[in-house]
């Protein structure tokens, strides 16, 4: 199955009511796949084939508000119009579960791979997962459906894979009985739209009352974290589980921390390119940020390595790196430390890139001290 | 479908609680109460953000003793359809029982910034009903002009007044296929709980268009509110009227039209078009309203409902 494939099984195998979703590549395949369950019967749901992502995202809310299990797909520019609606489904606390097939951000228009897209929603308030291959696309997105609808969370989650990379890559893929994911996904009682018994959803708040609502909201994405743990400790498939981190190597004293599917091509040149000294921790859970687990994780070593497939121009740090400092920090942690930008609009790291990077941070590394650097990987200017 | 002749033909529950916090005069709170009170139940009400939304959804406080949600401005329609589609699929699964979707929507949120989500919904034909209260400007911020602001009316952002047409959303809506649109206006109450009862009995996606005059934004007293209404249609320029699958009925004819002056001089928005100098703008304004009705009579006669 290709990632788009095991993101639409998955989907099928968990009960959707609900799915709306506008085309846009690369996540297209995965309503397609929907739409033909839909039509063939072997998925009992609502397909809404919106004129919008936009509509999309709003159709999810209203359809999770009345009680659907709802999911939708999107990408890049997708997720960009969305924008506005992601912060209200996660104000309404609307368990929605999205595929995000992430995809570089326009001008230039390029439907390739990177992170622009979903960090650029990264404040709405999402619990946010990073899948790196379509087995772990699979299994997170079940996972994501306990997660969302689980009472003392109700928020929505995107489960994240990268691009083409891993939309489209095709590999084997291990699936749960269909009544095996049903028993793992029972259905809980939450607030809905109902004549007999009404309630008002989405209602203003004035100064008084908003900036409560914005720090609970936070406390329980918080929390969400720990309700993910005990999610995944009943996941059927032990091995499909998901760890918030993922560590490779442990023994390495220079740690690489990174995110999706560029994960494989660094444990590669790790393990088979005879990298030893270099450890590699993959991020799963992106929000909430796990800065405990990430901190323990990197605390004995000589650098930390922090690889973002996106930019924050103009910030002092890019999304990745600037959250994996805060929390360094927080944890009295001073560390130095390197930030890689890489793959922009789809420019995936090769085997060779990624042994001259290597190359490049041992030296930063022996250098020793606490400070800052900055590389950027493949690009054809003056970086690395 | 039971026809509404009297107060008690209609089903008694007031959807929208006094204490919310509209102006004095209202036009559109009045037509909402009178939608409520006819609308078959189940039903579910969505609103995108405007007038409506600000005066009846203070936390902690609501005014809503029907469900009801707001999500945003733009896409009360695509809201609606979610709900319907997931109302429809949660039956068919037993795990849930349809019931009816009413949207109510100012005409910023239905001429302007909702007018996709709207075209959308009624394109894939979702069962919903879908209300404009139409005031003709955004009120909620301030008085600025819409798609539905009528030529010559002065506006925060038309401070000499607009000098574009009213966009025509019934024909659009009727073009896009619905099996019932119609036009109402609060001071005409039976015909208005009427045709919210014959367009919850159709299946697909139905329009009704009210007109909703407003104190603050047209400048009139706000004890006229129903006056305005009324000389809007008995002048022509809001015609009630009816189309069931394409065919035309006019439900209130106006064989013996008042004089456009008598509305246009209750109401400030328009003191510049009573000027000697703007009797260009006058006749235009006149001009707009016989060609409309002309248009509606002959539709009216080549499509008879």
């Amino acid at each position: 199955m290709t990632g788009n494939d095991a993101a639409a099984y998955a989907v099928k195998q968990s009960d959707v009511d609900f799915i709306s979703a506008y085309p846009i590549t690369p996540q297209t395949i995965i309503v397609e796949r929907l739409s033909e369950y839909v039509a063939s019967g072997e998925l009992h749901a609502e397909f809404v084939a919106t004129e919008s992502e936009h509509s999309a995202l709003s159709a999810c809310v209203g359809a999770s508000l009345a009680g659907a299990r709802a999911f939708t797909s999107t990408s890049s520019q997708g997720l960009a119009l969305m924008h506005e609606i992601l912060y209200v489904a996660s104000g309404l606390r609307c368990p929605i579960v999205m595929a995000i097939v992430n995809r570089a951000l326009s001008a230039p228009l390029n439907i390739h791979g990177d992170h622009s897209d979903v960090m650029g929603s990264r404040d709405a308030g999402w619990i946010q997962i990073f899948a790196e291959n379509p087995q772990e696309v699979y299994h997170y997105l079940i996972q994501s459906f306990r997660l969302a609808e689980h009472p003392d969370v109700l928020l929505p989650v995107g489960v994240n894979l990268d691009g083409f990379t891993v939309s489209h890559s095709s590999e084997p893929v291990e699936v749960l009985e269909d009544s095996v994911v049903k028993e793992y996904l029972p259905r809980n009682e939450r607030p809905r739209l109902d004549y007999y018994s009404p309630a008002t959803f989405g209602a203003f708040a004035l100064p008084t009352h908003y900036f409560e609502f914005k720090v609970e909201q936070d406390k329980t994405l918080r929390k969400a974290g720990e309700v993910l743990d005990e999610v995944a400790a009943h996941y059927p498939s032990p091995e499909g589980r998901l760890r918030k981190i993922d560590k490779f190597n442990e023994d390495g004293r220079i740690a690489v921390i990174i995110m999706g599917g560029t994960t494989g091509t660094l444990r590669y040149a790790i393990k088979s390119l005879r990298f030893r000294d270099f450890s590699l921790i993959s991020l799963k859970l992106f929000s909430p940020f796990p800065s405990r687990e990430l901190v323990e994780a990197v605390s004995d070593a000589d650098a930390v390595v922090v690889m973002d497939r996106s930019m924050s121009p103009g910030a002092p740090l890019h999304p990745l790196a600037s959250n994996v400092a805060t929390s360094l920090y927080e944890a009295g942690v001073s560390v130095n430390l390197i930030s890689v930008v890489y793959g922009l609009g789809g420019r995936e790291p090769t085997i060779k890139m990624v042994l001259e990077m290597f190359e490049k941070v041992r030296e930063i590394a022996r250098g020793g001290g606490k400070r800052l650097s900055r590389l950027f990987l493949g690009y054809q200017g003056d970086g690395l | 479908m039971m026809q509404v002749s009297k107060l008690t033909d209609l089903y008694g529950r007031e959807g929208l609680s006094p204490g919310h916090t509209a102006c004095q005069g209202c036009g559109a709170t009045i037509a909402v109460r009178q939608v409520l009170l006819a609308a078959e139940p189940p039903y579910i009400v969505v609103s995108p953000t405007g007038c409506l939304e600000v005066v009846s959804s203070q936390y902690p406080y609501t005014s809503w003793r029907v469900p009801w949600v707001h999500v945003a401005f733009e896409n009360a329609a695509a809201v609606a359809s979610g709900v319907e589609a997931a109302l429809r699929a949660l039956e068919k699964k037993g795990l849930g029982k349809r019931q009816k979707v009413i949207v109510i929507a100012g005409d910023g949120g239905t001429f302007d910034i909702g007018f996709q989500a709207l075209s959308g919904a009624f394109e894939r034909g979702h069962n919903l009903l879908y209300i404009c209260y139409d005031n003709e400007a955004y009120m909620n911020t301030g008085i600025q002009r819409s798609a539905a602001t009528p030529l010559g009316a002065t506006t925060t952002t038309t401070p000499t007044g607009k000098l574009e047409m009213k966009k025509d959303i019934t024909s659009i809506l009727v073009a896009h296929g619905s099996p019932y649109v119609a036009t109402a206006s609060p001071h005409l109450w039976k015909d208005l709980a009427n045709k919210v009862r014959k367009a919850q009995s159709k299946e697909g996606p139905t329009f009704l268009h009210i007109v909703a005059p407003c104190p603050r934004g047209w400048y009139f007293d706000s004890h006229l509110t129903i006056k305005v209404a009324k000389l809007a249609v008995e002048t022509r320029i809001f015609p009630i009227y009816e189309v069931e699958h394409g065919r035309y009925r006019i439900n209130y004819p106006v064989p013996r039209p008042r004089p456009i002056e008598e509305y246009l001089k209750l109401q400030n928005r328009f003191a510049h078009l009573l000027k000697p100098e703007n009797a260009h703008i006058l006749e235009a304004f006149k001009q707009w309203v016989e060609s409309r009705w002309n248009h509606l009579l002959k539709m009216a006669e080549a499509f008879p409902l």
